[in-house]
This record gives structure tokens, sequence and C-alpha cells, in this order.
């Protein structure tokens, strides 16, 4: 079966253009769903939804700010996961998270509730190949696309097994570490998308360490793709609401279409 | 009994690896190596040396003729207040560092709470050349004064954690941050019998020998008795742990001491931080509680998952003191005995004097994880 998020990304592949998924973190500033509409009307193919948990151990600074402003300020998975069902965003939604937010009610009760919110997609770094399968189940069952990251530091024999479990896509992490913006795009994001496609057809994306149109375009040169997180996250921290979302959004889109069309 | 986790590093439903992708090869490196060092009787020949002639051991078994008199409950003290730096984190710590040196790692990075497991690894670390960062809460630095200065001592860099609630919890984040950034020259030098596999199993073996220790020496003490209750504060659990493993195929009963501020166990539902699935003090919604208690030590939400286990399946218990009980035992204990435990292991002690009623007339072998010396300024502030 495939989904809503991976039949997206695979049109916009087949017609020779690369995928482009924002990450915007849910809860954060009473606009945060408008932007999330401007990021879609800018060019996103799919948006990353973050909703935000206590303790981030894959963010860096930016994110984690963000996170402990949207927390402060009330959000929930419930108040994020009400906003979008009411939404009309026009692109695939894919939720980010941690295991814990998922396991806390049960992860069918997670996997439903991300379905009747009209979510695509979910994405949990903190569970490994080894312990996704009691939560890749629950989120078959409720037709949630469960996408797998895959780290360079990964052997060779796992990153197959990796990419046969994921669904929508495969996110490869450009880098070893954390997420947030890079002076230059590391080596590390290049090789893994190269090891990546070349043992898998699902779509694949480098995302951590990916901040600015160049890097984005130099990426893909290899990938199918990038998801683009802190970069976004931080112009929503300055103030830059829908209009400069949706801005940046545009740039990152018109460098990829200039180079790939 | 204690034998345990199985192959996917499970105490029964608590435990596992959940980490980032990228650190999960090297888990399983860590994994694998630790089970080969452990099976080599050279590495095990080492480690013995280190804990004899560098830490002190074994640490002696007081009798508290003057507490138990004053209580009525027969009162041992384990003295892991009496090792190298001041507590039982030296044991865990020579044994990782030990295998990191083994596995090649250059670098060490730690978090610690009352700085404790600081201490301990950045004497490690200075002992084995190896370089070494150690996270710490904002709000620690600033209440463990003596220890960040001593790790300074040491060479150490100490880190300030100035995310969420400042304390142990929020270190640990940063340290695994860290450690997901660097992975393949440093070696994460976890304090506690906590984290994922396989740390909770090789931190509790690290620490066996207080228990293996203690069961002969109580033997020896009680005329062939073993002691009817064995108690030790909890954090993540490792002093417990250690201590608890060598009765655990007994029928001496096992008590857990938790800061009321702090109680996974007493408090919390089965939850996934900080790489295992145990019980974990939790909102609604699944979002970490930040723990409160006079111990930097103890000032965890979670707890190690083999705590989980054992007290789902009833074989040890867990109870909660208050910070005044705690301040309370710290005193009696000074004033009785002569001996200033660390305010981490007051909660056993405050346990035992709070329950002295049904302890009457019983041995009760107190696990004294570590001295006070740490804690005095605080304690003079609290007590002014
Ligand atoms: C003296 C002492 N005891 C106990 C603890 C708590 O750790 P654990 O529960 O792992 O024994 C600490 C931690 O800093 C400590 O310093």
């Amino acid at each position: 079966m495939i989904g809503a998020l991976e039949t997206a990304l695979r049109n916009r592949r087949d017609s020779g253009r690369k995928c482009l998924v924002p990450y915007i973190t849910g809860g954060l500033g009473d606009d945060w769903i408008e932007i999330v509409r401007a990021a879609a009307a800018a060019g996103a193919d799919a948006i990353e939804i973050g909703m935000p948990f206590s303790d981030p151990v894959m963010d860096g600074p930016t994110i984690q700010l963000a996170n402990d402003q949207a927390l402060a300020a009330g959000a929930t998975p419930q108040s994020i996961l009400g906003t979008l069902r009411g939404a009309d965003i026009g692109v695939p939604t894919v939720v980010m998270t941690y295991v814990n937010l998922a396991f806390h009610g049960g992860y069918r009760r997670f996997a439903s509730n991300l379905a009747d919110a009209g979510v695509s997609g979910c994405i949990l770094p903190d569970i490994p190949l080894e312990e996704i399968e009691p939560w890749a189940e629950a989120a078959d069952e409720a037709g949630v696309e469960t996408v797998l990251l895959a780290a360079p530091t990964a052997p060779d024999d796992r990153l197959p097994r990796i990419c046969q479990r994921s669904r929508g896509f495969v996110y490869g992490v450009g880098l070893v570490g954390i997420t947030g913006v890079r002076a230059d795009l590391a080596d590390s994001a290049k090789v893994i998308a190269g090891r990546l496609k070349s043992v898998t057809d699902k779509p694949v994306l480098v995302g951590v360490g990916v901040g600015s149109p160049k890097q984005a375009v130099e990426v893909s040169e290899v990938s199918d793709g990038v998801v683009i997180g802190s970069v976004v996250v931080q112009r929503m921290l300055d103030g830059g609401g829908p209009e400069g979302v949706g801005d940046l959004v545009a740039g990152f889109r018109s460098a990829l279409d200039t180079r790939f069309s | 009994m204690m034998n345990g986790p199985d192959e996917d590093g499970r105490f029964g439903e608590f435990g596992g690896t959940f980490v980032p992708e990228t650190l999960v090869p090297a888990c399983q490196e860590l994994e694998g190596a630790f089970r080969e060092a452990w099976a080599d009787p050279e590495f095990r020949n080492d480690l013995d040396g280190l804990l004899a002639d560098y830490a002190g051991r074994p640490s002696p078994v007081t009798v508290c003729s003057n507490l138990s008199a004053q209580i009525g409950v027969n009162v041992l003290l384990k003295r892991e207040d009496l090792n190298h730096t001041g507590s039982h984190k030296i044991n865990n710590v020579l044994g990782q560092a030990l295998l990191a040196k083994r596995m090649g790692k250059t670098h060490l990075v730690a978090e610690t709470g009352a700085g404790q497991h600081g201490v301990a690894t950045a004497t490690a670390a200075a002992l084995f050349d190896m370089e070494c960062i150690v996270y710490m809460g904002e709000v620690d630095i600033s209440r463990q004064e003596l220890n960040v200065f001593r790790m300074k001592l040491l060479g150490t860099e100490v880190r300030s954690a100035q995310s969420g609630s400042r304390t142990l919890k929020d270190a640990v984040n940063e340290a695994m941050r860290h450690w997901v950034s660097v992975v393949d020259s440093t070696h994460y030098c976890l304090g506690s019998a906590m984290g994922p596999h396989p740390y909770p199993w090789m931190v509790r073996e690290f620490h066996r020998v207080i228990g293996t220790e203690a069961r002969e020496q109580c033997l020896k003490l009680l005329d062939g008795r073993l002691p009817d209750v064995v108690t030790a504060c909890v954090g993540g659990g490792s002093n417990a742990i250690g201590i608890f493993s060598g009765f655990s195929d007994t029928a001496t009963e096992l008590v857990g001491v938790e800061p009321a501020g702090g109680a996974a166990v007493g408090r919390g539902v089965p939850g996934i931080v900080h790489g295992s699935l145990s019980y974990l003090m939790q909102d609604e919604w699944g979002q970490v509680l930040e723990a409160e208690s006079i111990s930097a030590g103890l000032d965890y939400p979670g707890v190690g998952p083999e705590h989980s286990y054992l007290a789902s399946t009833g074989r040890a218990s867990y109870v909660a003191v208050t910070d005044a009980e705690v301040v309370e035992a710290f005193q009696l204990l000074s004033r009785t005995e002569g001996i200033i435990p660390a305010l981490e292991s007051a909660h056993a002690i405050a346990w035992v004097i709070r329950a002295r009623e049904e302890l009457a007339g019983k041995t009760v072998l107190v696990n004294l994880s570590g001295r006070g010396d740490k804690d005095v300024a605080q304690m003079m502030d609290i007590l002014r």
C-alpha cells in the first residue's frame, strides 16, 4: 500500500524535480497553522509538524527553544491535532515527535488520533529499527506512514532493512549530530543519500544540517530532495510569520527548480 | 534472578534500546565489547586491581551501635562513602573507563547530578589520560560548587545544561546530544543503571561488587545469617541495584528509597525517555515532569529499568521520603555515629528511621552510597 505522503513525493520525483519538506513547530505562536498553509502554498510537497516534547534529544538549540516556547504556551498533542483536523493544507502532513508521546496513551490510540486528524505520516527519531515493530504495526493499521531515519553511522547491511520498513520516504540523516543549521553541508549528507539510493526505490530525502538553498541543491544532486527544519523554525522564532516563512520556502523551491527541472 | 536482561535488553517488559539511529551501532559495539571484556579474566583482573589499589575496596561494613540503640533497629552500613572520590560511583566509572580504553576511545562524556559521578569520571579520565567533558544542570552547578571545582582540578571541562529544569534530566539530554555528535571518538560514561541497553546491565555488573562483598561481610558479622532487609537510595538506581544483586536470590527484603519529589516508581507510569522503557514521572500527555528534591543526585524523574521490573514482580519494594525526613536523618547519623552521609544516602537512613516500628529488632543493611562533604555547604544554608 502506498500512502498519500509517498504518492505526493513520488509524483514530484517522477516530474523530474526534487522534494521539499519544511518542518514547522506545532503550537509555536498563534499563527502556526497559517504558517503551515503558507509553506504549502510556497511549494512544499509535504509539511513536517513538530509536536513538542519535553526532552528532544535529537534537536539542537533552535528547535529546543521552539519546543519550550510552544509547551509554555500550552501546546499539547490534542491541541495540535485539533488544529490540523480542520485545516485545509493542500499537501500531506507528517508529525515528528518523540516516542513517549505515542507510547503514553498507547500506540494504537496515537496512530488513530493522527489518522483522524488527517495526518499522513509520523517520524519518531528515538525508536530505532530494533524497537519499531509495535509502533509501526499500529501505524500501518491506522494507515499512517512511518518514516524511518537512516544515519551515517549505520553499517551497509542495516540500510536495506531500514528502507524496507520505512513508509512515505526514507529520511537520510545528513550528519552525525543533532538538528541545527551548519555553515557547510557535511560530506556525510551526499554519502548517506547515495548509499540509500543504491538500495531503495522509495523517495530518499536528506535532513538535519540542510539550512540553505545552496545546501539543498548540493545534496539533491544525489537525494530526491530535502527536509529543512531549524532554518524554518528560526524564521518563526524571529517573528517571520506566514509571509516570512512562505518567502523562505519559496526561495528553496526556486533554487531546487532552477537546478532540477 | 538478576541475570537478565534478555537479548533485546529487556527486564520483563522494561528496558530496551530507544536511541536515535545514529547511536545504535555504538550501543551494539559497546554491548559486544562489554560482553567480551566481562568474560576475559585479564580485564576482570585489571579492574579488580584498580578497585583494590586505587579505589580502596573492599569497603567495610560498619555496625551502628549507637543509632541502633536509639531507634531499636540493628543498622549496618555498607561503607561506599569510604571509596576513593567519596561514593559508589567509582566502581562503575573504573569499569567503563577501562572498557572505553580497550575499545580505543579517547574521550569520555558524562552527565552528573550531585557531581559525584562527574568527579569519578574526571578522576578516571585523569588516570587513563583521556579527554573528558561533564554536563551538569545549572541548578546543580550552584548547589554542588565543590564538586564542580574538583572536576576542574582533575582536568575536566564542566558544561552547564541550561534547558528545562536545569538538573540531572537535562544534563542527560545534553550528554546524549553531545554523544550523538562525536560517537566515534567518545564513550558515554553513563552514571547510573539506566539508559539504553547495555547500560543498565553493564552498570549493574560493575556495581555488583557492592552486593557480593556485603553478603560475605554480613554472613561473617551475623554468624552466618543474612540481614532481614537491604535498603538503598534510588535515583537512577545504580547503588541500589549493586547491593541488591548480592541478595536477590535470598529471602532478604529489598527496599529502594526514592525522594518524594522524584518518585519514579512510586508516582510514575511506564514511559520511554533516555533510552529505555521504565517507570517515569510524566503528565497526562507523556511530557516528562521535573523532579524536585533536596538531593541533586536523586533529582530525576525516571529510574533504571531493572528497578521497574523488580517493582512489578514485587521482589523489591519502593518507598519515598520527604526532604524534611532526609535533613533529620543526615543530622542523626552524623551525631550518633560520627558519619556524615551524602544527602542521597541519607534517604535510605530516613526510611529506616521512619519505619523503625515495623523494623523493630530486625537487622537492616543500608548502602551508604556516599559521604556528605559535598553537601555540607548546602546543609549549612538549610540549618541556619
Ligand atoms: C552518593 C550518591 N548516592 C546515590 C546517588 C544516586 O544514584 P544511583 O541511584 O544511581 O545510585 C548519587 C548520584 O549522584 C550519589 O552521589
